[in-house]
């Protein structure tokens, strides 16, 4: 698989999900800066976690400004498989990659801890490892994960079975519906809140991520 | 209106003004030969302040044991460093900032940890695990939720931010704290030992370079007020707290890391208390060089600043680098990548003075080394703490409820769950962390190797004020005694002395006596101090907080899997007590929250004993014969047990043996140099203590849903659990 992680001023999740990557396909991804205007031949495109810009203005929303976003873009359109975690999930949702938005938790403080999930859909290159229905119990660490949308893109994104991840009985800050990650209308960009590279190593905690991380060297390699 | 501030006649309200007395300012005199400006005498003012010289303190910090094989760097460099193995290094240190964070809670605690983590990353090292120390007022003083809620977003807010996981810390609450809050920070990173980077400067004429965020008024005499008590008007002072902007500093870090792999800097120190004064004069210092500043060339946020003002400010997020003037470009260039300023705002000079200038004309020139090593040094009038008497049996008599006691002690505000605190830390960032906060010590991965560093912050602030000397030893005792508890080797310690004003004989003599038992237990134990930070005037009012010498120790293990966490790992294990219990309950947890008392000695540690235990400790988990182990501090035996119990959700029945110890005091006495471990072979255990000397019994099995102790109580663990977790996030919650 030919991954690549995009690397933003004050990403700082970017190395974890490398490691993540590279454990689960024997290869490790390209990291490349933000600033540059073009990508190589990728299957895969992670946009990672952190404080980009570091959340001054609204998060995400200046570096879904950032000169590689129209290669990211340009990647997506053409059906190229996009991986958005947490502060990647909100650039994602500014790029106009996913629809919605993520505000800040409703209890107002930063948190992180491990959430109980229930995996929505095992149709994706990203969940296919899961069982539809799967829980699951994966780390967030955010300050603004509270995702937002209209009734009527929710109706939509529950219609076509594009709510990847939701909280089960465990919403830890107020995102509508439970959701915790969704699904483009191809399928091919997943943006999430929780963290599934802090889930991919026993010795942290767990092993519920992992699948995320096999299923997509499966289908994407 | 046009005057020359720096004309300013100086006159003894200026000099009082700026914290100097008439002694010092007569030793100014000498040193320069005539009267200082107004900004010489700044410049000289910040260096002397309490803070920056330690000046009440140094004479007994000379005490404290700071070698050991494994020491590269011990105290007086920007952080402490150690050798662990493979050529890497451990970098760390402790800082307070005690009187911004009481004064403005987020950017105090906020701008504390940044400075921290630029001691390390200046050093060479990526910092990777953040730690606090932090003691607050009475849970119902009425500042205390504000103060609680701001330091804790604060540091929070940095940390999260920089990606650097906070993996720990400890938190008291005591009234003596209500005017004076103390927030230490500790920060450790790793380097390799081949690229470790120091602040000497070398090299007449080597450029001088200006990193990081711009200089704007803020944080003007911080260390200056960091050197003085408060009184009722100290949150006038709020313009003396930096804002922190920790989006920059992380940008900074990579900056200065991705230059730190190029052979381009001689020196480098980043910009703390006293700012861009502090920084050139100790690396023209520690260089024997001298050093001219052009301050126009130093990046402002502000236009019309002083002279004065520049030099004085403490804008957070700078540094100062002396570079290889062949390599200015590279460094040019990766700053520039990482949009971080740069500017060259000086040079090295060979007239071993400190020389500013601005709009053309000198407006300050200074003798560095009397500026240095003329900084007063004070041998205060001291006074030794008197001892207690010992606590008589009637007065710490037993509960009408063993169990209600117990109850009171987990949920009390200094044994309950400190959860609501930690899960506002990304505690996971880097994915290295492997231990936990609200275990006995927080392990990080050392990325990439088998290795694990293991990181506590310790101090017992009732014992230190019952007995300075016992209680100096406890923190450092206890400190070791956590790092163990994991099955780490303890190294080397930071260390934060936070105490009230000394020029009361009293308060000195609290800070002489920690600082004597500080000593004996870190030679004693092998485990020296490397780092370190001083903080006094921590008093309101002329009443001053508890002595707080808080200790922040880093230990190694090599091999991460041979590791232990508290947690009561299966059903039908033995539970074992290593270590001597005598039923001391003096200046105990169970006296203050139950009898509502604090009276007696605290308990008394003995140094050989404690080694000897946790060294037998540390073999049983390395060779898998202790599954779990938890050491016995706050509270006791019976707050242990509960505390292994919750984080396992299995319960245990235990039978106390049979003992002229009254079961209370089995239960809640405080006896040090005690941990408890299970395990499958409990003879194997028995006979290994047997051989050491060490005392061992055998309490019972693991199993259950409930703690059960034969004759006293019986709790469900869910009871525990809800009453361990609830108190903080309810009072919180209040208003």
């Amino acid at each position: 698989m030919k991954a690549a992680v995009i690397v933003f001023p004050g990403s700082n999740c970017d190395r974890d999900v490398a490691v993540a990557l590279h454990q689960a396909s024997g290869t490790a991804p390209a990291m490349i800066w933000h600033g540059e205007s073009a990508l190589p031949d990728l299957d895969l495109v992670v946009l990672p976690g952190g404080f980009s810009y570091g959340d001054y203005l609204r998060v995400g929303a200046i570096a879904a400004l950032s000169p590689i976003m129209a290669a990211v873009r340009a990647h997506a359109e053409r059906g190229g498989a996009v991986f958005a975690v947490c502060n990647g999930f909100q650039m994602a949702c500014e790029a106009g990659l996913l629809p919605g938005a993520l505000m800040n938790n409703a209890a107002g403080k930063y948190v992180c801890r491990h959430v109980a999930m229930r995996v929505e859909t095992a149709d994706s290159p990203f969940t296919s490892g899961y069982a539809s229905g799967q829980r699951v119990s994966i780390p967030v660490a955010h300050h603004d994960g509270n995702y937002f949308a209209d009734d009527a893109t929710l109706d939509r994104l529950e219609g076509e079975g594009l709510v990847a991840f939701r909280y089960d009985n465990d919403n830890p800050n107020g995102s509508r519906r439970d959701i915790a990650g969704i699904l483009s209308a191809n399928r091919r960009v997943l943006g999430m809140m929780p963290h599934p590279e802090r889930a991919a190593d026993p010795a942290l905690g767990g092993m519920d991520g992992a699948a995320l991380f096999t299923s997509m060297v499966e289908t994407l390699s | 209106m046009s005057t020359d501030p720096n004309e300013i006649e100086i006159t003894p309200e200026i000099i009082a003004e700026h914290g100097l007395t008439k002694g010092e300012y007569d030793r100014i005199l000498g040193a320069m030969g005539r009267t200082p400006n107004r900004t010489e005498l700044g410049i000289f003012s910040v260096m002397w302040s309490e803070h920056c010289s330690y000046k009440s303190s140094r004479v007994w910090l000379k005490t404290l044991p700071t070698e050991a094989p494994w020491v590269i760097c011990g105290p007086g460099e920007n952080a402490g460093i150690i050798d662990i193995g493979d050529g890497d290094a451990a970098i760390f240190k402790m800082e307070s900032h005690n009187h911004p964070s009481f004064i403005e809670p987020y950017q105090g605690a906020a701008t504390g940890v940044g400075g921290i983590m630029r001691d390390v990353f200046t050093m060479g090292a990526r910092p990777v695990a953040n730690m606090n120390a932090l003691r607050f007022g009475s849970p119902d003083h009425h500042k205390t939720r504000q103060l609680v809620n701001g330091v804790v977003a604060g540091i929070g807010g940095y940390g999260n931010c920089m990606g650097v996981p906070t993996v720990g810390g400890e938190v008291n609450f005591d009234p003596a704290y209500n005017g004076n809050i103390l927030v230490n920070a500790m920060c450790v990173g790793l380097a390799r030992t081949d690229r470790i980077f120091y602040s000497a400067a070398a090299g007449i004429g080597n450029p001088v370079v200006y990193v990081g965020s711009r200089t704007g008024r803020d944080g003007i005499h911080g260390a200056t007020m960091a050197s003085a008590e408060f009184d009722d008007q100290s949150e006038e002072k709020r313009p003396t707290v930096q804002v922190g902007d920790p989006f920059t500093e992380k940008l900074l870090l990579e900056a200065c890391l991705e230059l730190m792999a190029t052979d381009a800097i001689v020196a480098i120190q980043d910009m703390g208390a006293a700012g861009l004064t502090c920084s050139s004069v100790e690396m023209a210092d520690k260089g024997g060089v001298g050093l001219e500043l052009d301050l126009d060339k130093v990046p402002q946020r502000e236009t019309g600043m002083s002279a004065y003002e520049i030099m004085l400010s403490e804008s957070q997020e700078r540094m100062l680098m002396v570079l290889d003037p062949a390599r200015e470009d590279v460094a040019r260039q990766i700053f520039a990548k990482w949009g971080v300023e740069f500017a060259v705002v000086g040079h090295l000079t060979d007239t071993g003075r400190f020389t500013l200038k601005q709009g053309g004309k000198i407006v300050g020139d200074i003798p560095v080394r009397p500026l240095v090593d003329d900084a007063p040094s004070y041998e205060r009038p001291w006074e030794r703490t008197e001892p207690r008497v010992q606590l008589a049996e009637a007065d710490a008599p037993a509960p009408n409820d063993m169990g209600e006691a117990l109850l009171q002690l987990i949920g009390g505000f200094d044994g309950c769950s400190r959860r609501w605190i930690w899960e506002q830390y990304d505690h996971m960032v880097m994915a290295d962390t492997i231990a936990w906060p609200g275990g006995d010590a927080a392990l990080v991965r050392v990325h990439g190797t088998r290795k694990a560093l293991a990181i506590s912050t310790d101090v017992t602030p009732r014992y230190c004020f019952a007995d300075p000397v016992e209680g100096g030893r406890q923190a450092v005792a206890e400190c070791w005694r956590n790092i163990t508890a994991v099955g780490a080797t303890p190294l080397a310690v930071t260390d934060c002395l936070n105490f009230g004003n000394p020029e009361r004989p009293e308060i000195m003599g609290q800070l002489v006596g920690c600082i004597a038992g500080m000593g004996e237990a870190c030679t004693a134990l092998q485990f020296p101090v490397i780092s370190g930070n001083v903080s006094l005037y921590n008093e309101t009012n002329g009443v001053g907080i508890l002595p707080t010498p808080a200790i922040g120790g880093v230990g190694l293990l090599k091999d991460a899997d041979q590791r232990a966490g508290m947690a009561f790992t299966t059903e039908g294990e033995t539970i074992v007590l290593l270590g001597e219990t005598r039923g001391h309950l003096g200046q105990s947890l169970y006296l203050r929250d139950v009898l509502d008392r604090a009276e007696g000695p605290p308990p008394p540690v003995d140094l050989a004993r404690e080694r000897r235990t946790g060294d037998i400790v540390r073999g049983m988990i390395r060779s898998s014969l202790a599954t779990a182990c938890h050491d016995l501090a706050d509270g006791g035996l019976a707050v242990g047990l509960a505390e292994m119990a919750i984080a396992s959700g299995i319960g245990a029945t235990i039978d106390l043996p049979q003992s002229e110890i009254a079961p209370h005091a089995f239960l809640f006495g405080e006896d040090q140099a005690r941990y408890l471990v299970t395990t499958t072979q409990p003879e194997v255990i028995l006979s290994m203590a047997d051989a050491s000397g060490v005392p061992a019994t055998v309490l019972g099995q693991t199993g259950g849903t409930e703690l059960t102790v034969n004759g006293s109580l019986t709790i469900s663990v869910a009871t525990l659990k809800d009453r361990h977790e609830r108190t903080l996030p309810e009072h919180m919650a209040g208003s």
